[in-house]
């Protein structure tokens, strides 16, 4: 294996950029892998969150939504910097709120009626929402080891398509059962497919992490100074200290309604709520993301403790609608349905074209000669990883529904919840003989899908909650046949296909 | 077959592979952030939008560092080439100045 490397280089181009294609698709691969599963399912965030709060069934028009959230808020918070507001749309009902009380921030959904926090706290589709760009680890770490993944991906998209010989071809091209020919085949057609796809939504994943990864642009145009950066990205946001003076928040009603006169009729989207309950409140209100694929396409700035309006902006300058454009193509929050789904699919497959990647470095290698001691471990880290995360990832959703409602910080348990049994399932897989570990923990998987659905409750006919329950039936009926064809592999006497067998 | 080619890898291929792997990461990173460096100061636009267009084009300039520097025809002219190039971006960048 090591020895591949100076041999690919003296090949010829087609050698070597399989060879770096490889490696930089092995060496961040199980990230990469857990920030594409976990993107993926952020398409359907909103739906995610839905099916986690099955109590919270009002349904309020956006402003009245947040002029309730405000309400509440400002009877319940003390000394808060920030209100955080988004308000429901088409895909969720409750308010979105990230706040800060006695110097404590939170997360919380908000009842779109009463403006309280709903019953059953949780961080809902967000976890994985977070999880996708931030991996747990404390900023900016996790945002950086992100971009350093998402980097790698693009190189190795890039180096993948020089590798190909006959990319069109590709696409047709599925031999089953014949060892690593079959998992090229089939990491091919998952790569080359949507490859599109995979190229826009790695390039823009990079681009929504630029000010940490590449701050360099900025550092050039503006020296240190990043708070004039931000505000003529925003030239209608006003950020100002408090006064320390108290003042009554202005009623958010006429505030809302003049804003949504400036989006020209378009639903209000975020509210941010500066220095609530201050004489030097702000409210900045956003236009929904839904209306156009441009990320934050304008904002009003509004006097907190007046009414007063202060600043309006409608986004027309080309550079930056360019870079909101881009931001907007990964968030898809513009997306329609269909759109949605696209995506879905698309994220999808880049997460198994990642998975038959990792597994295939090892299958390549064990059919030239046996396993050296560190692809022994990686093909049982493989078992662990790949099946670990999934399988996680319902555990969140299964914690959601065992957990009791009047628990203590139980967000944060649902979190533990996931991450523990992902870890455990990562042992599991290092520890099991990988013939033995592959149908176990997707076997695992199947059944723990199987179980959210039922917990759903299954017999659910509300919208957002079926499709996160079909979804998971449809993943558990779909591993059936794949564990069933690993048990019978199991069986049989000579597990491992050499070349030197003649077929 | 494989202890074979094990054996015939020397230090010499090892270096080799390190210089370009160099070349490839740290290298195609300072060209790329060299890149929107120049880019956001020379750019024919408003400052801020000189500066958001400049980043998003330094990222198509990283993968083809990269690329380069393992098809490179040796470590040495792969290492070379990605610090020519980035020393003369440092220079435009330096000479264009900070905008007002």
């Amino acid at each position: 294996m090591r020895g591949s490397a100076p041999a690919a280089l003296r090949d010829g181009a087609r050698q070597c950029m399989t060879w770096l294609h490889g490696w930089t698709g092995l060496l961040l691969g199980h990230v990469l892998f857990l920030m594409c599963l976990t993107g993926t399912l952020t398409v359907f965030k909103a739906e995610i969150g839905r099916w986690m709060r099955p109590e919270t069934t009002a349904i309020a028009a956006p402003a009245d939504a947040i002029v309730a959230a405000t309400r509440w808020l400002d009877e319940n918070t003390h000394g808060s910097a920030g209100w955080y507001l988004t308000a429901p749309d088409a895909h969720q009902n409750a308010v979105q709120a990230t706040y800060d009380s006695d110097g404590a921030y939170v997360t919380r959904a908000l009842d779109p009626v009463s403006g309280a926090p709903v019953a059953r706290e949780t961080l809902g589709g967000e976890f994985f929402y977070r999880l996708h760009f931030e991996l747990e680890l404390p900023y900016p770490w996790g945002r950086l080891l992100a971009s350093l993944a998402a980097m790698m991906m693009l190189v190795a998209l890039v180096t993948g398509i020089i590798a190909h010989k006959r990319i069109f071809k590709d696409i047709f091209t599925f031999r089953p059962a014949k060892g690593q020919r079959s998992w090229l085949d089939g990491h091919n057609a998952l790569g080359v497919l949507a490859l599109p796809f995979h190229i826009m939504i790695t390039f823009t994943g990079l681009v929504t992490l630029a000010s940490v990864n590449l701050p360099w642009g900025i550092a050039a145009g503006y020296g240190a100074d990043v708070t004039t950066m931000y505000s003529d990205l925003a030239p209608g946001s006003v950020t100002r200290a408090a006064t320390g003076e108290k003042a009554p928040l202005a009623p958010i009603a006429p505030m809302l309604a003049t804003a949504q006169r400036q989006f020209g009729g378009a639903p209000i989207g975020r509210v941010y709520v500066f220095n609530p309950g201050d004489t030097g409140a702000v409210v900045v209100v956003y236009p929904s993301e839904a209306q156009s694929i441009g990320y934050m396409s304008g904002e009003v700035s509004f006097d907190g403790a007046t009414g007063q309006m202060l600043k309006a902006w409608t986004e027309q300058r080309a550079g930056v609608r360019a870079y909101q454009t881009v931001y907007g193509l990964h968030m898809a929050r513009f997306a329609p349905d269909v759109t949605r789904w696209l995506y879905f699919l698309g994220g999808a497959m880049l997460t198994m074209a990642i998975a038959t990647g990792m597994v295939l470095w090892t299958v390549k290698r064990r059919e030239r000669a046996p396993l050296s001691i560190g692809n022994h471990m990686l093909e049982r880290l493989n078992v662990g990883v790949l099946t670990g995360v999934p399988i996680g990832a319902v555990a969140f959703l299964i914690a959601n529904r065992l957990l009791p409602l009047d628990m203590a910080a139980r967000a944060q348990a649902e979190v533990s919840a996931a991450l523990w049994t992902a870890g455990a399932v990562v042992l599991a897989g290092l520890l099991l003989r990988p013939t033995i570990g592959w149908p176990l923990l997707l076997g695992l998987l199947a059944l723990a899908c199987a179980c959210a659905a039922l917990l759903g409750p299954v017999w659910t006919i509300e919208p957002g909650m079926l499709t996160i329950n079909l979804m998971l039936l449809g993943v558990a009926g779909a591993l059936l046949p794949v564990i069933l064809r690993q048990a019978r592999r199991r069986d049989r006497t000579t597990p491992v296909r050499h070349r030197a067998v003649p077929a | 077959m494989t202890t074979g080619a094990r054996r015939s890898i020397g230090w010499r291929d090892r270096g080799n592979v390190a210089l370009r792997v160099l070349a490839g990461t740290l290298g195609a990173y300072l060209v790329m952030a060299l890149t929107a460096a120049l880019l956001a100061r020379t750019l024919p636009m408003s400052r801020v939008e000189a500066v958001t267009v400049a980043t998003m084009i330094a990222y198509l300039v990283a993968p083809a560092v990269t690329i380069w520097a393992f098809l490179a025809s040796g470590p040495w002219r792969a290492l070379g080439g990605v610090a020519g190039v980035a020393g003369l971006l440092a220079i435009g960048a330096w000479a264009a100045g900070q905008p007002a």
